[in-house]
């Protein structure tokens, strides 16, 4: 098996001392991030980014890697204590998680969090294994008319499988490609939407876009919610701990089918939010305890961690094999590989097998390290949120203000990042998804110069989009996931024709 | 189409979900027209070498156009859910509570340098908005910037805005 001497070669590279203790300090901080109000996985990293440019590319990618696994571990916490999700793909686990902990069983709910998270990201990180360097041996014969497809599947799949309206989730990528073109042209060397001003040369940076749409805008709509935290606390001891784990097993049926969604949705970039409610949703309908869902129901707990863990984790499946992120955290790590120099896509593969590997091992040190960590740690953070918002607040804007300042050493820029903040806060309040936006922002060039090339290939045809099976069948899925709100609606509009009895669907979410 | 001010069921008033709507989609098209405009300026057609420099954006801004009227005829006849207050007056107090400092925090980074700006900030916004008094405000105002220095100016020597009071103690 040569995946499996490669991933004891990866271990080889992970464990040095550097690289652990960079581990430890990532799954803190991505903890913390996870904790706070308006920093999450995708601007805290963004924010880190800056940081690690001196850095050797893998000590980089493992310590802003433990921050997502971090945060995703940390997102939990909020939710069952003070039924505030820190993270929105912790949303879900805030159903049965904070009746859990209101009834005084905040120990067990927590346990089952953290454990549901690890055994999804665990079993995430051993189909990256397996099913990566398949998929990387794959894309090698890509052309560009197959990565532009693959591409357009992406930001099809966004349309199709997102809750939003369809035209707002089109509008808020397509601003996204926009905002990307700004700058100079790379081919042409013209200037393009620059207005003859010589900030705009630079283009907008998609860090600080990233900073400013989840830092800056999450700030304003947590100020809208009110300042009051009231919280539950935690006891969480090692009886509780084991006591908690002896019931686990009872619900495996629910964690594989969270993890089997969670994977499914982190590939296709579906992300771990929409993961995370149709693993409870699914839950919820094929469990024994089905009605009782909602009132502190420790499946109802599993089902949404497991999928929501496993949908960050191989999220990176998609980023390290076709340089294509399956979610914003992703889309923010694969800029940093741009950053640090090393090109994303199959070649990565050959070419840079101590980062791959490294960092593929480094996710099975972490998850278990961070299980460790937050089982230890959870009074502490549980703490940090009694901290009042009025002191966080303004705390955290500095913090985003810095991030985004570092980013190139240049003011514009953090005026910018309080643009996009005031831009993130209307567009969550009126349901325009942001993280197409901001992979449309990180893809934009690449997707461009796929297209062009393509073009230039088949001198401006567009036929070269179906020339050969493989192409044709990609571009052929990604129309169906464009075109889905359409077809379901349709569809739902015939069942409902034939059987006009039945209780009303909502066509189109 | 309703007025500017609305009031929901619970009486909270505040502009309307639906003129918000109508603004941001209006707005988009702006964006998206400028975009287009530009594009074609600069060429969206076929060189003898292969696309010019506007044609991919041209389509983008062309997209973003259209999707951007269809959300504002929905929006216009009623088809997208979502009525009532986009956000009351109350909560909007709130919201410009930490945006104007905000803003104001930024403004004077321009001129003071980022550490002492950072350290009026966050004083005055827990005296304004957590009423706290000066006893608890002075430590935390003041470790924030000096813990945001230690690490950036000494530790990973990435320099931040600074202004007076930094070229003092000598940076």
């Amino acid at each position: 098996m040569e995946e499996i001497s490669s991933l004891l070669y990866g271990f080889q590279v992970a464990l040095s001392y550097q690289n652990l203790s960079l581990m430890l300090v990532g799954i803190l901080l991505g903890v913390l991030i996870g904790v706070l109000p308006g920093l999450g996985g995708a601007n805290g990293v963004a924010i880190l980014l800056p940081l690690t440019f001196t850095m050797s590319p893998t000590s980089a990618i493992i310590m802003l890697s433990c921050i997502y696994w971090g945060a995703l571990f940390g997102g939990a916490i909020t939710s069952i204590l003070f039924n505030i999700p820190g993270e929105p793909w912790s949303v879900a686990t805030t159903f049965d998680g904070h009746p859990m902990a209101k009834q005084g069983r905040a120990g067990e709910a927590l346990t089952a969090a953290f454990t549901s998270s690890f055994v999804g990201a665990l079993i995430a990180v051993v189909v990256i294994t397996f099913l990566a360097p398949l998929v990387a041996k794959f894309a090698l014969q890509f052309g560009p008319a197959e990565f532009f497809a693959v591409q357009l599947l992406t930001f099809c799949s966004f349309v199709g499988l997102g809750k939003g309206h369809p035209a707002k989730t089109i509008a808020a990528m397509m601003l996204g490609f926009a905002l990307a073109a700004v700058g100079l042209d790379t081919v042409t060397g013209q200037l393009r939407m620059t207005f003859g001003t010589v900030e705009l040369l630079r283009g907008f940076d998609f860090l600080i876009a990233v900073i400013g749409l989840f830092g800056i805008g999450e700030i304003l709509l947590t100020m809208e919610e009110g300042l009051a935290f009231k919280g539950v606390g935690a006891k969480i001891n090692p009886r509780v701990v084991w006591q908690t784990w002896k019931q686990l097993p009872r619900f495996w049926i629910t964690a594989i089918r969270g993890t089997l969604i969670g994977c499914w949705m982190g590939i296709t970039p579906g992300g771990a939010t929409p993961a995370s409610f149709m693993s409870y949703g699914i839950a919820k309908r094929f469990s024994r305890q089905g009605e009782k869902f909602g009132t502190g129901q420790m499946e109802g707990v599993v089902a949404p961690e497991t999928a929501a863990h496993a949908a960050g984790t191989s999220a990176l499946l998609p980023m390290l094999t076709l340089g294509i992120p399956g979610s914003p955290t992703a889309a923010v790590l694969l800029g940093g590989l741009l950053i640090w120099g090393l090109q994303p896509g199959p070649l990565l593969f050959v070419e840079q097998k101590d980062f791959v590997w490294g960092l593929i091992a480094s996710m099975y040190l972490a998850n278990v390290v961070g299980l460790i960590v937050v089982l230890t740690t959870v009074p502490w953070w549980a703490a940090i949120l009694r901290v009042p918002f009025s002191i966080i607040a303004p705390i955290i804007v500095v913090i985003c203000a810095v991030g985004a300042y570092t980013v190139h050493n240049a003011m514009l820029d953090v005026v910018l990042m309080l643009v996009f903040g005031v831009i993130g806060y209307l567009f969550k309040k009126l349901d325009y998804p942001l993280a197409p936006m901001v992979l449309a922002l990180v893809l934009g060039d690449m997707a461009e110069s796929s297209f062009r090339q393509s073009m230039v290939l088949s001198q401006g045809s567009i036929s070269i989009f179906w020339s050969n099976g493989l192409v044709g069948s990609i571009c052929a899925l990604a129309m169906l996931m464009l075109f889905w709100p359409l077809i379901s609606a349709s569809l739902g509009k015939l069942r409902r024709g034939r059987a006009s009895d039945t209780p009303q669907e909502r066509p189109v979410e | 189409m309703s007025g500017g001010e609305h009031r929901d069921g619970s009486g909270a008033r505040g502009p309307a979900t639906k003129t918000i709507e109508m603004i941001v989609a209006a707005m988009i098209f702006i964006i998206g027209s400028v975009v287009v405009y530009d594009s074609y300026q600069i060429g969206s057609g076929w060189a003898e070498d292969g696309p010019q420099a506007g044609y991919f954006p041209f389509y983008i801004g062309l997209i973003i156009c259209i999707a951007s009227v269809w959300i504002f005829f929905q929006t216009a006849f009623g088809k997208l859910a979502g009525g009532g207050v986009f956000v009351s007056l109350r909560k909007l107090r709130l919201v410009l509570a930490v945006l104007f400092p905000a803003i104001g925090f930024v403004i004077a980074t321009y001129f003071i340098g980022l550490y002492v700006s950072a350290a009026v900030f966050i004083a005055a916004f827990m005296r304004w908005q957590g009423k706290f008094s000066i006893m608890r405000i002075l430590p935390v105002s003041l470790v924030v910037p000096v813990l945001l220095f230690l690490m950036f100016e000494v530790w990973f020597l990435v320099p931040l805005p600074k202004g007076p009071v930094e070229a003092l103690v000598g940076y």
